[in-house]
């Protein structure tokens, strides 16, 4: 006889139970404190599009055939995505290490990916939700409206997805609060800015376009601008494929990471 | 039924330290149930390979029937933690750490807020339920991982030193609240310093030293083999000298202060007896150390001496 019993279906809700109570957690505590957590990337992208879209974008002129303005909104957007999905997941979960109150989740009936899936998702929770609020701010600055709001989307969540699961990583091995800072600073910042979100890569010498291929950030960012504006230099299959890949190395290594109890068990 | 089986359970870290050296372990349902031991002893570890906090290198575990290594969720389910050391999110209030442990398990969101209702007021915490965890005192926040850990109604609770830094009051309320849980049915397991409360709460106790197991028994059997139980002795009238008492040992400890060592079949009449004999009144008296820190002292000596008298 079981301790534990039930059919599939109500292992099935039990799980549902816990990932919705990890996903709230987690929606509540960047609710809370939204003036260090949505704020900031509103107020970032406001002076993107006051700078390079105003004052300096009138004269860059047209890229792609759109306005400069208008060409950056899908680029800054999912800058906002990226940043907010990895943040919220790294400090997190650090957080949780620091404190040990991650032994909460770890004494539970809670299967690893569960706890995987609900950090995540909490991560996915706010980085879409700062996207939308960038998006808000876009639309009051430029005429923008998504070309296809399926691609648009659907490039929002997955990014978001492979961003936290890039977060949850981080965490994982981070020692301390430095150490949750060095990946965003030194790693996606470059590839960011470096991932076509200020120009099109055509623009660049022949050599240095083919760098930035191997950049992960330019097929996203090629695919939400395909969905906003209906225009990109990269293959659409080919972006969605690279996201998709990206997605299950990490997310296998994730869960493998939480199944051994990597940086948080003995 | 056996609430837990421990069998040749090994753990090494990573430093080389063999914390858990082959441990065996058997704790029945509904016992109340003592691991003593030393700082380092092996104590925690083992708590933490129980709770799947801790890797184990080898052996087994089971819970309640449910092997550790292939039904973990079962195992989990069956136990309840309190740790040694807090491990709250600091600025979440009080409840939402109650409800968001239920949700863990599984535990819909309506019925863990009654849950965590009725063990926050069990455990005089719902008045402080809004307040961020930070604020609360040491021996709020030892009884609120005390109602964290119960809010899934586990079948053997696991408390490792649940009383360190209680004052007294608190201390003597929440083993009235523990004494009622086992008598309801919950099996216990502490680990403790304070060898009192050992003494006062569990039926058994297995005494754990250089990660292995020195003794388990039946709490006043163990207590029965003390060999001497010394006491302190207050006169009402100083004393130049010890006094000569046929059959006792009695040192001088001060010009007012004796210490009595009492072997078995002796008795507290016999000694009083024997001192007005020679003129000397008693005017207070207090047990020199617990029974059973002198017990486990002497336990943990034999142990220690068995290997070297073997090489």
């Amino acid at each position: 006889m079981s301790a534990y019993p039930g059919t599939d279906l109500r292992r099935g809700y039990r799980y549902w139970v816990t990932f919705s109570t990890l996903l709230q957690k987690e929606v509540l505590r960047f609710s809370r404190i939204w003036v260090q957590t949505i704020l900031p990337s509103a107020i970032t992208t406001m002076l993107y599009f006051v700078v390079f879209g105003r004052l300096i974008g009138d004269r860059i002129g047209s890229m792609d055939g759109f306005a400069y303005m208008d060409f950056i909104v899908p680029g800054l957007a999912l800058m906002a995505v990226i940043t907010n999905a990895y943040s919220n997941v790294v400090s997190s979960f650090y957080s949780s290490k620091f404190s040990r109150y991650v032994e909460e989740l770890l004494v539970s009936p809670a299967p690893p990916w569960v706890i995987l899936a609900g950090y995540v998702a909490g991560g996915v929770a706010r980085g879409v939700t700062v996207g939308i609020v960038v998006m808000l701010v876009a639309m009051f600055f430029t005429d923008v409206a998504p070309h296809s709001w399926l691609i648009t989307f659907s490039v929002f969540v997955l990014t978001a997805v492979l961003f936290a699961l890039g977060g949850f990583i981080n965490a994982v091995f981070a020692n301390s609060f430095d150490d949750i800072s060095i990946v965003p600073t030194f790693v996606l910042a470059p590839l960011t800015y470096l991932g076509g979100v200020f120009y099109s890569i055509e623009l660049l010498p022949e050599f240095w376009q083919w760098v930035s291929l191997l950049n992960p950030v330019l097929y996203m960012v090629n695919a939400f601008r395909y969905g906003l504006l209906g225009t990109t230099d990269i293959p659409l299959v080919m972006a969605f494929l690279i996201i998709a890949v990206f997605i299950a190395v990490l997310g296998a290594l994730s869960l493998r990471l939480l199944q051994r109890g990597v940086g948080i068990k003995q | 039924m056996h609430a837990l089986v421990v069998e040749q359970l090994r753990k090494v870290y990573q430093s080389g330290f063999e914390a858990l050296q082959g441990v065996d372990l058997t704790v029945e349902e509904g016992d109340f149930f003592a691991l003593l031991g030393p700082n380092g002893a092996g104590k925690s570890t083992l708590i933490g390979v129980v709770t799947s906090l801790v890797n184990k290198t080898s052996g087994r575990v089971r819970v309640f029937g449910h092997d550790l290594d292939t039904e973990p969720e079962a195992v989990k389910a069956c136990l309840g933690v309190v740790p040694q050391e807090f491990n709250f999110n600091l600025f979440l209030p009080v409840a939402e750490v109650v409800i968001n442990q239920a949700g863990y398990f599984g535990i819909p969101r309506r019925e863990a807020k009654q849950r965590a209702e009725f063990y926050l007021r069990k455990l005089d915490l719902w008045e402080r339920r809004r307040s961020e965890m930070r604020l609360l005192s040491g021996g709020m926040k030892r009884r609120l991982m005390i109602a964290r850990a119960l809010v899934h109604r586990p079948k053997l609770l696991i408390l490792d030193e649940p009383t360190a830094g209680v004052d007294i009051e608190i201390r003597r309320a929440m083993w009235d609240y523990l004494r009622q849980l086992n008598a309801e049915g919950t099996t216990i397991i502490l680990t403790t310093h304070y060898l009192e409360e050992a003494e006062s709460l569990c039926r058994s106790i297995a005494m754990i030293d250089h990660g292995r197991i020195a003794a388990v028994a039946d709490t006043q059997a163990l207590l029965a083999e003390l060999d001497a139980e010394a006491f302190v002795l207050n006169l009402s009238a100083p004393l130049a000298v010890a006094p000569s008492l046929p059959g006792f040992d009695v040192a001088r400890l001060d010009a007012t202060t004796l210490e009595a060592q009492l072997h078995r079949g002796q008795t507290l009449n016999e000694l009083f007896a024997a001192l007005r004999a020679t003129g000397i009144e008693v005017a207070s008296m207090r047990n020199k150390q617990n029974r059973l820190e002198q017990l486990f002292l002497e336990m943990v000596d034999r142990g220690r001496s068995a290997p070297a008298q073997a090489a």
